[in-house]
């Protein structure tokens, strides 16, 4: 039961990617995986800089830094990942998204290029039973001899494990 | 022709529901026994206007409706009737129907067609019945009469004590005159924006009124000029155009007309003072609600010249709520950036840059002002909300057979209109629940001893950064037992030795209700819930204070606006909160022998013969202190729902004023923190929510008890 609502979600994400015909991917890293995120979602590129803890927060979740006026929460996806080193310098890259208004910074290794994914090169996502959650890949990229995890970065972060959002208690 | 009509509809429903408001308040002030002129004209005005309004965009049961209304009213202005409490509450009834038919028109709700023809079927009978009773001499119609006759002689009625006694003895005696002799006016606007079918629409309505010329081809100019002779006042053609053309660019003049006295080519520019006329509490025309104004005319006395009032009409503005915020927005912007300015200012040597510094002192005051005036666009007095309540209570204590008189103080009292808006549900609520299970009954009450009559008080007022509503009842008072058994059948956590204040606000939580019967007004439990909730939402928070036999007293208190906040900036490690200001009584640098333990778990620090619970804000948001010792760090006392906590943080950073900015937006809820700001330097620091935090020390400490 749980395999098959999970195998109809990876096919209807999948659907999603063919319904736009070719998309294009903003693709970074994390560690030595590369991930790929709807270029759309993405609202701007920036460094790391000084940035506000909050309490009581997940560990993931790094804290707030003021973007022209609008208060953004910073998520590390290396920690969340639990992937690359994480250390923070002049080169560490946040990448901000706009999710349907709201706005949220991600922590990433670094960002290579943008990508135009034919419908054909989008696999599905094969099953890995219970190891890994498959809910929010839409797919695997496969360009050359690279391989993106395609994300969907707004199913992703409006999970409830995120803690980014109300939990309704 | 509906199509070009369609744009003009809001306005017409925006203004009407306004009208509507005012007719319900200006009825309920009516007194049975000698009506004020000047109330009678304001109402009879205002059915006037809807029916002006109704008529030219063919909303024909409104203007019937209101057209019933009208005749009543002029004979009741006349002096041909006499006021009777009936006649209230057919005219109450009248305008619940216009209502309905008003949100029927908008597509927001259904016309109720019984109520409708019970209304009008009432006020035919009134203007029957009443009609024979004319004759009969009371001692009412005489005092009605002789100030009919006052009137008519233009004499200023000295007992009035109305405002504007002047004023309105002379319009009234103008729309005398205006109404016998057929005038010519000048009819001017801008049809620039209208189109041919509206135009053409305009042209008939206006030529029913009486002979119509048109001094050019509105087809082919901006501007539009008409001459019109007819029986109809000035008003009534204003109204016809008012919903239609721009009121800035509409200017009527009468044509001076020989024989007529000089005098009365004056009061034309009363005409559109009156027909604007507010209420004494304001309840129409305020800041940014209403589109023509009356402040400019009121503060004349003298007969100005008409061309002056038609000018006058543009002192002030609708503007939609969302330009208002964008502004509101930017200032805050720019109070950051010049907060900015300042720090770096901060550095350079005061004497080589003196010019410098001197210009952006003057930046400081300047951007102050400005944001201090921009607030206050959106600040609204309380009596916008307070207006509805007289209704509420004659409503619902007729049904319940009580007498109940509501007192209202301090209607001035401005707060942020966002706040208006949300704080009328949960006042509206608390009030049907002071009638209800507030008030006693006359008889008990006149078998307690108290006056038959209740009283329900309603105050605001400002108490430091935040308002203050009171919702207060002479009536039984909460019951503590009754609360505490009730609270045990429910099964919630309650104890014998809960103070009064805990007890009380048991009656907040979901499904409590003491009372055995339950009625259509209140009883079912739900609601005071709903009413703790929505005032939490608004950062604001309530408090009971009742005492058995002698009434109940609700507090809410909110803040005043929900932008601005005046704070204190801490240091604990390497991040900046800020607290706000009201919670703090005061701050001190602690001596290490002032500071105890108690059972080895909680820390107490003696101020000023007080012992008070130390909470450390770097445990409670796990973050590491600069200092080690806690005689180094500085001592905040905060006083929050009551009870005071001293708070230790590293070092103090500043006063300022902080725009407040919702960690929600992108985030989610943060225990402790009731939002964000950006400082000077552009770093985001979190606000300290000052009565969670107390309120986590209570709880900790009854833990460890």
């Amino acid at each position: 039961m749980q395999q098959t609502q999970t195998h109809a979600a990876g096919s209807d994400s999948l659907s999603s990617i063919q319904d736009s015909a070719n998309s294009e991917f903003l693709a970074f890293r994390l560690g030595k995986e590369e991930y790929g995120i709807d270029i759309l979602k993405v609202q701007e590129i920036r460094g790391y800089d000084a940035i506000t803890k909050i309490a009581n927060a997940p560990e993931f979740i790094k804290g707030m830094v003021n973007l022209r006026g609008v208060i953004v929460p910073i998520v590390d996806m290396r920690i969340k990942f639990n992937l690359g080193e994480v250390h923070y310098d002049q080169f560490t890259v946040v990448i901000i998204l706009n999710l349907s208004g709201r706005v949220v910074g991600i922590v990433v290794d670094s960002v290579s290029d943008v990508i135009n994914l034919e419908m054909e090169q989008v696999h599905a996502t094969p099953e890995f039973g219970a190891a890994v959650d498959t809910e929010y890949i839409m797919g695997l990229g496969t360009v050359e001899d690279r391989m993106l995890v395609l994300i969907d970065i707004e199913k992703l972060m409006s999970r409830q494990d995120m803690g980014l959002l109300e939990t309704d208690s | 022709m509906s199509a070009d009509l369609e744009q003009f509809y809001q306005i017409f429903f925006e203004e009407a529901s306004e009208l509507l408001t005012e007719m319900d308040t200006r009825l309920l002030e009516l007194d049975m026994h000698s009506p004020e002129p000047e109330n009678l004209n304001a109402i009879f005005r205002v059915a006037h206007s809807i029916k002006g309004g109704a008529d030219t965009f063919g909303f024909t049961d409104m203007a019937e409706m209101t057209h019933m209304l009208e005749s009543l009213l002029d004979k009741l202005r006349k002096g041909e009737l006499t006021l009777c409490s009936e006649m209230v509450d057919a005219f109450l009834q009248a305008s619940d129907v216009l209502k309905q038919q008003l949100n029927d028109h908008s597509g927001k709700g259904q016309v109720n067609a019984d109520e409708a023809r019970l209304a009008s079927q009432k006020l035919k009978e009134l203007m029957t019945t009443t009609a024979t009773e004319e004759a009969i001499p009371t001692a009412l119609a005489a005092t009605s009469a002789a100030a009919e006759l006052n009137r008519m002689a233009g004499s200023v009625l000295s007992k009035a004590p109305d405002e504007q006694p002047v004023s309105s003895t002379r319009s009234s005696t103008t729309k005398e005159i205006s109404t016998k002799i057929p005038v010519t006016y000048r009819i001017n606007f801008s049809c620039q924006d209208l189109s041919e079918a509206v135009m053409t629409k305009l042209l008939t309505n206006l030529a029913r009124q009486g002979s119509l010329e048109n001094l050019n081809n509105p087809q082919q100019q901006d501007s539009c000029c008409l001459k019109l002779t007819t029986m109809e006042s000035e008003e009534d053609i204003w109204e016809t155009l008012a919903f239609i053309v721009d009121p800035v660019t509409l200017a009527i003049e009468a044509e001076a007309i020989a024989q007529e006295p000089a005098d009365n080519i004056a009061p034309a520019a009363d005409k559109p003072a009156v027909m604007m006329d507010v209420p004494p509490n304001g309840t129409t025309t305020e800041t940014i609600k209403n589109g023509h104004s009356n402040s400019s005319i009121k503060t004349t006395p003298e007969p100005a010249r008409p061309k002056a009032a038609a000018s006058s009409e543009s002192s002030s503005i609708r503007v939609s709520i969302e330009k208002v915020d964008q502004m509101i927005n930017l200032v805050g912007e720019l109070v950051i950036t010049q907060a900015m300015l300042a720090q770096t200012a901060s550095q350079i040597t005061p004497v080589i840059h003196e010019r410098l510094l001197n210009g952006l002192n003057q930046l400081e005051r300047n951007t102050r002002d400005l944001q201090k005036s921009v607030m206050s666009i959106r600040m609204m007095p309380i009596s916008f909300v307070f207006s509805r309540f007289p209704r509420v209570v004659r409503d619902v204590a007729a049904k319940l057979g009580k007498k109940v008189e509501l007192k209202t103080v301090g209607e001035g009292t401005e707060l942020d209109k966002g706040l208006i808006e949300k704080i009328t549900d949960p006042l509206t609520h608390l009030i049907r629940n002071s009638l209800d299970h507030g008030i006693e009954s006359p008889e008990k009450r006149v078998a307690l001893g108290k006056p038959a009559q209740g009283t329900i008080t309603l105050r605001a007022s400002h108490q430091g950064g935040s308002i203050v509503i009171e919702v207060s009842d002479d009536g039984a008072g909460l019951n503590r037992e009754r609360i505490l058994s009730k609270a045990c059948e429910r099964g919630l956590p309650v104890s014998e030795t809960m103070s009064d204040q805990e007890v009380w606000m048991l009656i907040f939580e979901a499904g409590f209700s003491t009372t055995e019967i339950v009625t259509d007004v209140s009883g079912r439990g739900v609601g005071m819930d709903v009413v703790k909730r929505n005032i939490h939402a608004l950062g604001g928070r309530v408090e009971i204070d009742s005492s058995l036999g002698q009434g109940t007293k609700i507090s809410i208190r909110l803040p005043l606006t929900l932008a601005i906040l005046d704070g204190l900036s801490v240091a604990v490690g390497d991040q900046l909160f800020v607290v706000p200001l009201t919670y703090i009584t005061e701050s001190l640098k602690p001596q290490a022998a002032d500071i105890r333990t108690v059972r080895g778990l909680g820390r107490v620090v003696q101020v000023r013969g007080e012992y008070l619970p130390v909470i450390a804000l770097h445990e409670v948001l796990g973050l590491q202190p600069a200092m080690t010792q806690i005689h180094d760090g500085i001592l905040i006392i905060l006083d929050a729902e009551g009870s005071k906590v001293a708070m230790l943080v590293d070092t103090l950073a500043g006063q300022h004023q902080f725009v407040i900015k919702s960690l929600e937006s992108n985030y989610r809820r943060v225990q402790g923190v009731s939002g964000a700001t950006i400082m000077g330097d552009g770093r985001v620091a979190l606000i300290l929510d000052a009565a969670a935090l107390v309120s986590m020390v209570k709880r900790t400490l009854v833990d460890a008890a």
